[in-house]
């Protein structure tokens, strides 16, 4: 079909399905975003903040270890963990909560899956003298207990979300339900790059930062571009970060690592891209996982933060046109590697990075010695420790 | 006139809504029939959708029953075809972008005029969205129903110039469920959509008595309920029949005594 060129379109992806009633709402984040981004006073506060409060730029460490034991390429890790509240989340936070804060609105709401995003929204909240409320699905609370006890502490009120699968999905669901109760005084701060226009291209800009510095330190370091960039991916927005920078370097390959859970032949996964198809949900045209009927599946990953059955529509995009690759890596790989790192280089991923790192470990071999890649360490591992004991039978609580 | 205008030719309408297949087809096809008797002028077929973002707590539990129950959209469309061997009141679906993407847009609408159904309410398909299906609409004479909120202001003129069928008016914020009060100014958004366009509106969101339904028709051309009867649906099962023609019957009656049109008053 010959149309002209749709707002918030990435390729055929993207788009605002959402209800009318919340129309307004995100017309008025747009305007307000439009404006901001080139505001210099917005710029240079969120510059402030993401240096002096988060902790930026985060390093890029060279993992010299690794690198021995897996014979090939030189490997570098983006150290997101190292930004405070423990992952990349609390970049899109800072920039989405003052961005709030300018639009005169006094409550955010979010999503959370395995609790990074809640748990950075909550910081943000409190610094910022926001009111902050988190949904949560009640498989979540209780897999990441950890989390819902520090957004508490944060001042946030969570919600345990019990409807549906009772994971991120649900939590989303439940989320857009609050806003288009009350949106004259609260934002939703959406944690990935997904839902409705102009989420995927807010939540983007305020992560790429990410790319843009592991572009700037790897020029510093190795005086050239890095030949593949890793990075798992859920919803998308770590990935989305890391990639940016690079789509217009075409010799830079962009690989996200999706979650396989028991395996994409199985039906307990989380591979969208591998096993999806195009559909309409959660605000976006993406792809998701879904039956025949267009039922959204009950998808499964051992890290709450990929157990999502969609993906933004960026990538989406990025994956039809074949400038990134997608690869599916399984609950056992995923764990495999986040001991590997731990023991190999005294880094603990967390278990959603650990899926870029596991298929680092496989890739990484195949390469020549002078060629380069970047892993982008999402998260720490802190929250996951009690899990993957679980994983391996050991209760740790007895 | 589309067979959807005629419902609201004879005065104020009643539109019940029940969720295909909640607690079995079985039954929805007799809740058609009893609702029709009732005196329903037009009804509202909820397609089960996994995950319905514009739902309260009431619609989403049916929605998860019918599909546990086995009800898929194939299954739906057959039972509305036995159906419409009885009930002549127009029936219009309301569903969600995906299960008619995902099931074909073409193929979707070919189903609609097969079985019967002749019109669309989507929640989440907003103007800005409307290409996705209006298309296919237009080319299948398949009514898409657009829906107005309280939070749509001069929106409203633009979404009622393109109107089809007949406008759904969302009586307040949130999601679908029984509410106590109704706050929104209705008469103001019903003049907003009479001035820019000759096209009927009916209120709903909230409405579960007879005089909140009377209250609203007398606003507009009609009052939605859903709530309200998939709740009895829920308590009751197959055996909720009965209960919802009475109930059916009772708001009808509330309905068309309505007769004082406020906004063509002021």
């Amino acid at each position: 079909m010959d149309k002209k060129e749709k707002k918030g379109r990435f390729g055929e992806y993207g788009g605002q399905y959402i209800p009318e009633t919340l129309m307004t709402a995100v017309q008025e984040l747009e305007e307000a975003y439009n404006h901001y981004k080139k505001d210099p006073e917005f710029n240079r506060e969120l510059e402030d903040l993401l240096k002096n409060y988060a902790g930026r730029p985060s390093i890029l460490y060279y993992a010299e270890k690794m690198i021995k034991d897996l014979g090939g390429a030189k490997i570098y890790l983006k150290r997101e963990d190292l930004n405070h509240t423990g992952s990349h989340k609390i970049n899109n936070v800072l920039g989405q909560v003052l961005l709030a804060k300018k639009m005169g609105k006094t409550r955010v709401i979010a999503e959370t899956g395995a609790g990074q995003h809640g748990v950075a929204t909550a910081t943000a909240a409190a610094l910022m003298d926001m009111e902050c409320e988190v949904y949560m699905g009640k498989e979540d609370t209780d897999r990441q207990a950890l989390n819902v006890f520090r957004m508490e502490l944060l001042g946030a009120k969570v919600h345990p979300v019990t409807s549906g699968t009772m994971t991120l999905k649900d939590a989303v669901n439940e989320t857009m339900r609050e806003w288009t109760r009350r949106m004259d005084d609260t934002l939703y701060v959406l944690g990935s790059v997904m839902g409705p226009h102009p989420f995927p291209t807010i939540v983007r800009d305020f992560q790429k930062v990410i790319g843009k510095e592991i572009k700037e330190q790897l020029m510093e370091k190795e005086g050239c571009l890095p030949d593949a960039v890793l990075a798992c991916v859920g919803g998308g927005s770590n990935a989305m970060g890391a990639f940016y920078e690079f789509i217009g370097d075409p010799q830079v390959r962009l690989i996200g690592c999706e979650a396989a859970g028991h395996g994409v032949d199985t039906e307990k996964h989380a591979a969208t891209i591998a096993k999806g198809s195009t559909g309409v949900f959660h605000g976006m045209k993406s792809i998701f996982c879904q039956d025949e009927y267009g039922q959204i599946a009950p998808v499964y990953s051992i890290s709450a933060g990929l157990d999502y059955p969609g993906i933004g529509p960026e990538h989406a995009n990025l994956a039809d046109t074949g400038r990134a690759e997608y690869v599916p890596v399984t609950d056992k790989e995923a764990v495999e590697a986040f001991e590997y790192l731990s023991r190999t280089e005294g880094i603990i991923p967390a278990i959603e990075s650990a899926h870029a790192v596991a298929y680092a470990r496989k890739l990484a071999p195949s390469m020549k010695k002078d060629q380069i890649i970047v892993i982008n360490i999402s998260g720490r591992g802190d929250k996951d420790v009690a899990a993957i004991a679980r994983y391996k039978g050991v209760n740790l609580y007895e | 006139m589309s067979r959807i205008k005629e419902a609201f030719a004879g005065g104020k309408a009643f539109i019940p809504f029940v969720t295909g297949g909640d607690p079995d087809l079985e039954t929805t096809k007799k809740l058609l029939i009893a609702m029709e008797e009732a005196g329903a002028d037009l009804i509202e077929i909820g397609v089960p959708f996994s995950d319905p973002v514009a739902e309260g707590i009431v619609i989403q539990e049916a929605n998860e029953r019918s599909l546990s129950a086995g009800c898929t959209t194939d299954k739906l469309f057959d039972m509305v075809k036995e159906a419409r061997k009885t009930v002549k009141v127009p029936m219009v679906f309301l569903t969600y972008v995906n299960p008619i993407f995902t099931y074909g847009k073409d193929k979707f609408m070919k189903r609609c005029t097969e079985c019967g159904i002749d019109g669309l309410i989507v929640p989440d398909l907003p103007y800005e969205e409307k290409e996705e299906l209006s298309g296919v609409c237009e080319e299948y004479g398949v009514d898409l129903i657009s829906l107005i909120a309280p939070t749509s202001r001069e929106r409203i003129i633009m979404i009622a110039k393109e109107a089809k069928g007949f406008v759904y008016v969302v009586s307040s914020l949130g999601v679908t469920g029984v509410r106590s009060q109704i706050s929104t100014d209705i008469g103001k958004m019903v003049s907003m959509v009479r001035e820019a366009a000759d096209v009927p509106c009916a209120v709903g969101f909230g409405i579960s008595t007879p005089e909140q339904a009377a209250e609203m028709a007398a606003l507009s051309d009609g009052a939605i309920v859903g709530s309200a009867i998939v709740r009895m649906v829920a308590a009751q099962g197959r055996d909720c029949v009965p209960a919802v023609r009475d109930y059916v019957k009772k708001m009808k009656d509330a309905v068309k005594t309505s007769c004082i049109d406020k906004t063509s008053i002021v």
